[in-house]
């Protein structure tokens, strides 16, 4: 793929982007975690084919709202979530959406790189297997050799298939957990801080990924570097103290925000 | 740095002076703490050590028991004078082998059986077991009677005590339980190789007798293998399921917290306690019949069942979190985290604590005496609800007798049942090392 090319095709992605349906639409989203109330009222809209970042100091509930758009909250004693946040017009949390379901819509990769303490084709196998997703074996390889393409892989492990997964390096991890996530295929991929545990180069290899993914998924990511989110994302939003401060194009964000708030969070005056 | 400040800026050289930060004293409080931990656990291995001393010193002994090889002549004048066996197969059953014994013994010392003294003191040297051993010669085949065959014949208990150097021969011989004679008469058969010492199989397989050389502690390692067998059946599946209810699925309330503490608690009971309650909900209540390995075997259930449970709810939590999260993120449902997830990786700890909970069981004595497993039974059980004892219990059977004899088997059936617990625990290793897996 030449240059000419490729912003060709990352323009067509922006022009669909601009005019991209709401994929999750978050309307007056409050978590509670007992009698403390974490989120407030947030309303965040993710865009379809889009990478959104979420970035805001520690504590400021982003890692809560992401963990609302999966119901992954569900596991948490006591956390209680109010609002309404829905996926291609469903409501997540109406009581004839099943969570699992959802999470086959929604997969999430996570802070820590976490492979199950077995093989790599098992672990990319799991979800597809437990969804049902493959016919015979045939089937399966190819949806472990797919998964493991889309997320860069591939030509690392393709002759280790069958040695556990945690025997990989970090990086090589994490992208085998995005792997993981890809294989039952999606619509929605929640990253919470992929890069937190990550060197630097391996780093860059996943945000290549993210930005390779945005084709397909639509992608909502935590982040604390602001240089992250201003090089993977196209929309930003602000926390600050369980409030959205600010949700804009990333672009705008991080040169000329509406809020001051986020301006003196993105100079690091504070955070 | 001090060294460095030029004396020209006014300031005196000072040597760099070393602030006393308690170096010496720390290193001194860590050589004492490790002397305190060596010195401990010399403490512990000296103990063990003299333990194992004792058992093996006096137990060894046990796996050696003294025969005598002779010429038996199945006389038909005594098994059967009438020839009555083919209408009355009940004759073979009763008829008086010890004589039969007595007399091939005297023949070989030269003693004539006429002298009822001499006949007497030579039938002495022989087992009471010598009965049952020619009655199974003759009843399974019977076309020996009439014949002259060598059988190994087990010595009374007395001669195998005195030939294991086990009596105090300064003793005069009124005071002993052998006399002087039949210490000749021993040395005698031993010089001409009838007597001596062979392996004791009858130890591993001869039921309970009041006769220490016929004893063994086969109705007990019967019973005791079908007690573990009923506890592993019973608690493992039971104490796994809820311990993955209490620690998965249970809402965190009051009652779940007042079942937590409980489990806890029975943990602590003392195994005597569950003893009187297997008696009255098992025997009394239930009418299942006492003394039997199944009765035994719900009631070590009941004991081993808080240690299952605390061992697993262990080894669920100590599952990292991450991996529950990965599985949930990907759709897994919660039965399915569980399963093919968190279960695997809690493997390694639910055997370990099984193991040694099925350990703990096995040497468990006391309750079993409540439910009437102290018995004296010396045919094996053939199924769970027949009598039967248990090792422990077979070993403070013995521990009361007050024949020599029963010393060294005292010791020889502890030594089996150290064995069967160091076999268990090895498994509990070799599973854990098997199953172990790192995250």
């Amino acid at each position: 793929m030449n240059m000419m090319s490729e912003s060709a095709v990352e323009k067509a992605l922006d022009q669909k982007m601009s005019d991209a349906s709401h994929k999750m639409i978050g309307k007056d989203v409050s978590v509670y975690y007992g009698e403390k109330r974490a989120l407030f009222d947030v309303n965040l809209n993710v865009r379809e084919n889009t990478v959104t970042a979420l970035i805001g100091p520690s504590g400021c509930g982003k890692s809560t709202f992401l963990r609302c758009l999966n119901r992954m909250n569900d596991t948490i004693e006591n956390c209680r979530v109010t609002g309404k946040i829905t996926l291609d017009e469903d409501d997540i949390y109406d009581n004839n959406i099943d969570v699992v379901e959802l999470r086959a819509r929604v997969g999430m990769v996570f802070q820590k790189p976490n492979p199950f303490p077995k093989t790599i084709y098992e672990n990319i196998s799991y979800g597809p297997r437990i969804h049902g997703l493959s016919k015979n074996k045939a089937d399966m390889d190819q949806i472990v050799e797919a998964s493991l393409q889309r997320a860069g892989l591939w030509g690392e492990v393709k002759d280790r298939l069958h040695e556990s997964g945690t025997g990989l390096s970090g990086g090589q991890q994490q992208r085998l957990c995005i792997a993981r996530a890809i294989a039952v295929s999606p619509e929605v991929i929640l990253m919470d801080e992929p890069c937190s545990a990550l060197d630097p180069i391996a780093t860059a290899k996943v945000e290549e990924l993210i930005h390779e993914l945005r084709a397909n998924y639509t992608i909502v990511i935590v982040t604390h570097s602001m240089q992250q989110a201003a090089r993977v994302s196209q929309r930003t939003a602000m926390f600050h103290l369980g409030q959205l401060v600010e949700e804009n194009d990333t672009d705008k964000m991080f040169t000329n925000p509406d809020d001051q708030r986020t301006q003196d969070y993105i100079m690091g005056r504070f955070g | 740095m001090t060294d460095v400040v030029s004396p020209a800026a006014g300031i005196p050289k000072a040597k760099s002076v070393r602030r006393d930060i308690g170096i010496k004293g720390r290193y001194a409080a860590e050589r004492r703490f490790r002397a305190y931990g060596i010195a401990a656990l010399s403490f512990g291995i000296i103990f063990l050590m003299l333990l194992l001393w004792s058992v093996v010193s006096k137990g060894y002994t046990a796996f050696q028991q003294t025969m005598i090889t002779m010429p038996v002549e199945f006389s038909q004048q005594i098994i059967d004078p009438q020839n009555e066996r083919a209408t009355n197969p009940q004759k073979l059953m009763t008829a008086n082998y010890p004589v039969v014994a007595r007399n091939a013994l005297a023949k070989l010392l030269n003693v004539s059986v006429d002298d009822r003294v001499a006949a007497r003191a030579v039938s002495q040297m022989l087992s009471d077991g010598v009965r049952v051993q020619l009655r199974d010669l003759v009843v399974a085949n019977p076309a020996i009677i009439g014949t002259t065959q060598t059988v190994r014949l087990l010595a009374s208990g007395d001669i195998d005590s005195a030939y294991k150097g086990q009596i105090d021969l300064n003793v005069s011989q009124e005071n002993r339980k052998i006399n002087d004679q039949q210490l000749g008469w021993m040395t005698q058969l031993s010089d001409s190789g009838a007597l001596a010492k062979h392996f004791n199989s009858g130890i591993f397989v001869n039921g309970a007798s009041s006769r220490p050389e016929a004893a063994g502690v086969g109705v007990a390692l019967i019973g005791s293998f079908y007690m573990m067998l009923i506890v592993l059946v019973l608690a493992l599946p039971i104490g796994v399921a809820a311990s993955i209810y209490l620690e998965e699925f249970a809402p965190k309330n009051k009652f779940t917290d007042l079942i937590e503490v409980n489990i806890n608690n029975l943990a602590a009971v003392p195994s005597i306690v569950y003893g009187l309650l297997g008696l009255a909900v098992f025997v009394n209540f239930m009418g299942l019949p006492r003394s039997a390995s199944f009765v035994g075997g719900l009631v070590l259930t009941l004991m081993t069942l808080p240690t299952i449970i605390i061992a697993t709810r262990a080894a669920l939590k100590a599952v990292p979190p991450s991996i529950r999260a990965a599985a949930l993120g990907l759709g897994a449902s919660k039965m399915q985290t569980i399963f093919h997830h968190v279960l695997p990786l809690a493997m390694p700890g639910i055997l370990t604590g099984t193991i040694i909970g099925l350990a703990h069981a096995l040497g468990e004595t006391a309750p079993l005496l409540l439910i009437g497993m102290v018995a004296f039974v010396a045919n094996y059980p053939t199924t769970p609800l027949d009598p039967s004892t248990a090792l422990p219990v077979q070993i403070y059977m013995w521990a009361n007798e007050a024949e020599r004899a029963f010393v060294e088997r005292t010791s020889g059936a502890i030594i089996i049942l150290l064995l069967f617990l160091i076999l268990m625990n090895v498994g509990a290793i070799l599973l854990r090392r098997r199953f172990e897996r790192r995250w």
